[in-house]
């Protein structure tokens, strides 16, 4: 914890740029070292009630109040938010955690951005829906520890021991007394002492929390959100900055041959165009290069970009035409492929079959397309960079911009702004090596701008995939067997030479995972090679497998005349831990040890059986209406949907109602998981819809929402309905952010079949059934 | 040389009379709180007002808006504090807030010109404004809120 005295806020800022402002205190005050005494860091993993995989990933967790914590001696709280905010709500929900335990008011707290920096603040890799299930646990140690530090300062004063006063919304109170101090008060004594031990903290009862589970917290950038005063990651503006855009090779793996850029140059406020480095593929998140248009402002870039004429070297990618490697696809997926989960006999289970139902199912390749297109500003000067970006990773990017620009850790700084949507892609931080190269080469601040033309077509795409399922029935017509091939690029190939496989996080994702009780089972990958840049969208490989499993689950009981949920249920089979560890190639477990999250068949059947209640399954619906169900166990979480869908005689589809039910264990910030969840269930509609890009001659084929159509207010559900299953303490925090667009597009798609009876197998489902 | 009124105050711009307002608004008058998206008026991130109604500064060339009068988020109410805005802030509408600003300005000229929308008028007005994050059912509410007033 830090004592902030105002006479004492650092080096003075420059008014015009916000975000150096804003680091600069960052850097004067709550990074100081002058006003921190014994700094002791609490052992990593200290009290953790339940074990996470949060202490293996890069620099693990830190909860010392001296790292997270600030008061003013007006008693302001700062409390910093070290995840980046893509939209999710961590950087309200994870400081709410900290003001909580110690006893803070909220309305006197404020939340600062952390810049990059692993080493000081733990692992910041915003991605798997990780930052409340990975910090939950931290913050909370780091806001009682700060509680005790202001308990102990007041003790002291008082001359009295510990135990006999308590802080209590924002003061500490001595119980015999009456006496009391406000946190501003105590400020300057609390942040002098060292960080208590471990068994000195004591954790609030989670009866008694004030913010922690209620949900009545606006998010903290609410109103510089809504007057436009929130800073982006095109909206930092540095003295002298250029405005540069980049052509970007069309095809993967080209280059640069030559360039003609006469006709940009006689633009008005053009100033420069140039050739940027690109690195031969795979190269992780490294620029694929290209031509660069410096200007005096952004439009003027785009327009004298428009105007190059820029000669690329050949690509074996050239060759790359989506519909045909998607008949490849299909053809793979009919072999025997590489066996990664293999359970019973599922040979001799196929072989004695009273009847074998199979079932094909395609998802095409698609982009995240956030709202903000990348963009990155950066300054390059004196041996140093320093970067203002909206990355998910600003310590991985930190750890980037160091051996690009082989520079060493201290001199590299990632401001980390706030993300205009992200979904994945902006865990992958090319835009800003583009801008610290760019900055390097021209000695100014640059800023970057992807168009959205650059957005969609140089993108880390979600791979495309067929999944081949096949069940083997006995003569009752229960399930005995089930084979299930998936055939997809891996994103491994976007990190080294054609892996040639899906890996086990891969298909860990709704794959070898399955929670079905079902004697024999096989699942297998498929090869396929990669011929453009692939990444993670949003609930990953949980969005073609889970489609194609849940719809296979109504295929069935629609062949058996059964119900799609009574089906779904007896698949699942009891409540039970299903546990496919011995029987898989290297199962992946989200990165969490799988005693602390086992596969939980009885939390499976609760969203199920909460959600088929609550939406009302089997009630009579309007001619043309008609329901689908999905569930499935994703980062972590339980997560069942009910999708109503209307189709009217020329075949246009709208939806009435989606019902969700998420069972995430213990969860902080009720009111942004109900957001998040009415945010998938329009990602899924567009996914389930509209999405996809497709390539020729290895050139994607479209480029903008015209041609890359998403969800609009006038086409998205009428209503969406949340139910989040009550948990205690004892049940470990999962996932939020991504789970729920994974069950979406099977129940849609489920709705439509019971609506119309007519199968969709192939997303997205564009004008499949129009008439 | 095109001069211009931005949010009550009179702006000056040499440049290429082609360029896009918005990139003018962004980073020539150091007014960011308008986004941009698409480039194409397809998505409503850079919506303004010019002359009191909403339009895509993307869309439009610095020569038409010669001698107009533009308003952006920041110049919508000088407090932040538009009924609109105070209807965002009730229902904790963004997510990542990104295409917020676009939102609020077409939603403002909506009500502008409609002080009772029915739920058609509604999509049909907000349709062309994107919200990746899907937060529509939010949208929806906070715009029949700010017609009824907070």
């Amino acid at each position: 914890m830090t004592h902030i005295d105002k006479s004492d806020s650092g080096p003075s800022v420059q008014p015009m740029v916000e975000n150096v402002s804003r680091r600069a205190w960052l850097k004067g005050v709550v990074a100081s070292g002058s006003l921190i005494v014994a700094a002791s860091v609490l052992p990593r993993g200290a009290m953790a009630a339940w074990k996470t995989g949060a202490d293996a990933m890069p620099h693990g967790t830190v909860s010392d109040p001296h790292v997270f914590v600030a008061i003013d001696k007006d008693g302001i709280v700062t409390i910093v938010a070290h995840r980046s905010e893509m939209g999710t709500g961590s950087k309200t929900s994870l400081p709410m955690v900290v003001a909580d335990e110690m006893s803070a008011d909220w309305s006197r707290c404020r939340v600062v951005q952390a810049p990059g920096d692993e080493v000081k603040y733990g692992n910041q890799d915003t991605d798997g829906s990780r930052s409340l299930r990975h910090f939950v646990q931290p913050m909370r140690q780091c806001g009682a520890a700060a509680r005790l530090m202001l308990e102990m300062a007041a003790a002291k004063r008082l001359g009295v021991d510990v135990s006999e006063v308590e802080a209590i919304n924002h003061e500490v109170v001595h119980r015999h007394s009456g006496r009391s101090f406000g946190f501003g008060e105590l400020a300057a004594e609390a942040a002098a002492l060292p960080t208590p031990a471990p068994d000195q903290i004591r954790l609030k009862d989670p009866n008694s929390f004030r913010y922690i589970g209620t949900g009545s917290v606006p998010i903290v950038d609410l109103f510089g959100i809504t007057t436009g005063t929130a800073t982006y990651g095109a909206d930092v503006r540095l003295p002298g900055m250029k405005y540069a855009v980049i052509l970007r090779p069309p095809v993967l793996g080209s280059k640069v041959k030559s360039f003609d850029a006469s006709a940009a140059l006689k633009l008005p406020g053009v100033e420069k165009v140039m050739e940027v480095k690109g690195w031969d593929w795979p190269a992780k998140f490294q620029p694929l290069g290209g031509v660069a248009v410096i200007a005096r402002n952004t439009g003027m870039a785009i327009k004298g970009r428009d105007a190059l004429k820029v000669v690329w070297t050949e690509s074996p990618h050239a060759v790359y035409d989506s519909d045909k490697f998607r008949e490849e696809m299909l053809a793979t997926s009919r072999k025997p492929g590489k066996t990664v989960r293999n359970e019973g006999d599922i040979d001799a289970a196929m072989k004695s079959a009273a009847k074998v139902i199979s079932a094909e199912y395609y998802v095409p390749q698609f982009a995240h397309a956030p709202m903000e297109p990348p963009v990155a500003t950066a300054w390059v000067r004196d041996g140093m960079a320093e970067v203002w970006a909206p990355v998910q990773s600003p310590g991985g990017t930190h750890d980037d911009l160091c051996k690009t620009l082989g520079l060493p850790y201290d001199k590299v700084k990632v401001n980390v702004t706030l993300l205009g949507g992200a979904f994945g892609r902006k865990s992958k931080c090319d835009f800003a090596l583009e801008a610290a190269l760019l900055s390097q080469a021209l000695n100014a601040p640059v800023r970057v701008q992807w168009t959205r033309e650059d957005d969609i077509q140089h993108d880390f795409y979600h791979a495309p995939a067929v999944e081949r399922i096949e069940a083997a029935l006995d003569g009752n017509n229960k399930v005995v067997g089930w084979r299930h091939r998936n055939v997809a690029p891996s994103l491994f190939s976007t990190f080294m030479p054609d892996p040639k496989y899906q890996q086990p996080l891969e298909y860990s994702m709704g794959q070898v995972d399955l929670p079905f009780e079902i004697a024999n089972i096989r699942c297998e990958v498929g090869e396929a090679a990669a011929h453009s840049r692939i990444g993670w969208f949003r609930s990953v490989r949980n969005v073609p497998n889970t489609f194609a499993t849940q719809c296979f689950v109504a295929e069935l009981a629609h062949e058996l005349g059964r119900d799609p949920k009574e089906m779904l249920l007896e698949l699942i089979g009891a409540p039970r831990i299903v546990d496919p560890r011995k029987t898989t190639v290297d199962l992946w477990n989200y990165g969490d040890p799988f005693e602390t999250y086992p596969i939980d068949t009885g939390r499976l059947r609760g969203v199920v059986e909460l959600v088929a209640e609550k939406a009302g399954w089997g009630r009579n619906l309007p001619a043309g209406h008609g329901m689908g169900i999905a569930v499935q166990r994703c980062f972590l979480s339980y997560v069942a949907t009910v999708v109503e869908v209307a189709v009217d005689e020329k075949g246009n589809i709208s939806v009435p109602r989606v019902d969700t039910a998420i069972d995430c264990g213990f969860f902080v910030n009720p009111e942004r998981i109900v957001s998040q969840i009415e945010g998938a269930a329009i990602m899924g509609l567009t996914v389930a819809k509209h999405s996809a890009v497709t390539f020729k001659n290895g050139v994607p084929q479209q480029g903008n929402f015209n041609d890359y159509p998403v969800v609009r207010i006038d086409e998205a559900p009428r209503a969406t309905h949340v139910y989040i299953v009550p948990n205690g303490w004892d049940v470990p925090s999962a996932g939020v952010g991504e789970p729920a667009t994974a069950p979406f597009a099977p129940a849609f798609c489920n709705a439509i079949f019971a609506a119309t009876q007519k199968r969709i197998r192939s997303l997205p489902v564009g004008d499949q059934i129009s008439l | 040389m095109i001069t211009l009124s931005v949010n009550g105050q009179e702006h000056k711009y040499d440049g290429d009379p082609s360029l896009p307002l918005l990139w003018f608004l962004r980073d020539e008058a150091g007014l960011p709180g308008t986004k941009f998206g698409c480039g194409e008026a397809l998505c409503g991130a850079c919506t303004v007002h010019v002359n009191g109604e909403a339009v895509r500064s993307c869309a439009v060339q610095m020569s038409d808006a010669a001698g107009k009068s533009v308003v952006t988020i920041e110049g919508l109410d000088p407090h932040g504090n538009h009924p609109v805005q105070r209807a965002w802030r009730a229902v904790n509408v963004p997510q990542c807030g990104f295409c917020q600003a676009g939102q609020i300005m077409q939603a403002a000229a909506l009500l502008k010109q409609t002080p009772n929308p029915t739920d058609a008028q509604i999509h049909t007005a907000m349709a062309g404004n994107i919200c990746r994050c899907g937060c529509y059912q939010r949208i929806e509410a906070a715009v029949r809120i700010a017609a009824t007033g907070v």
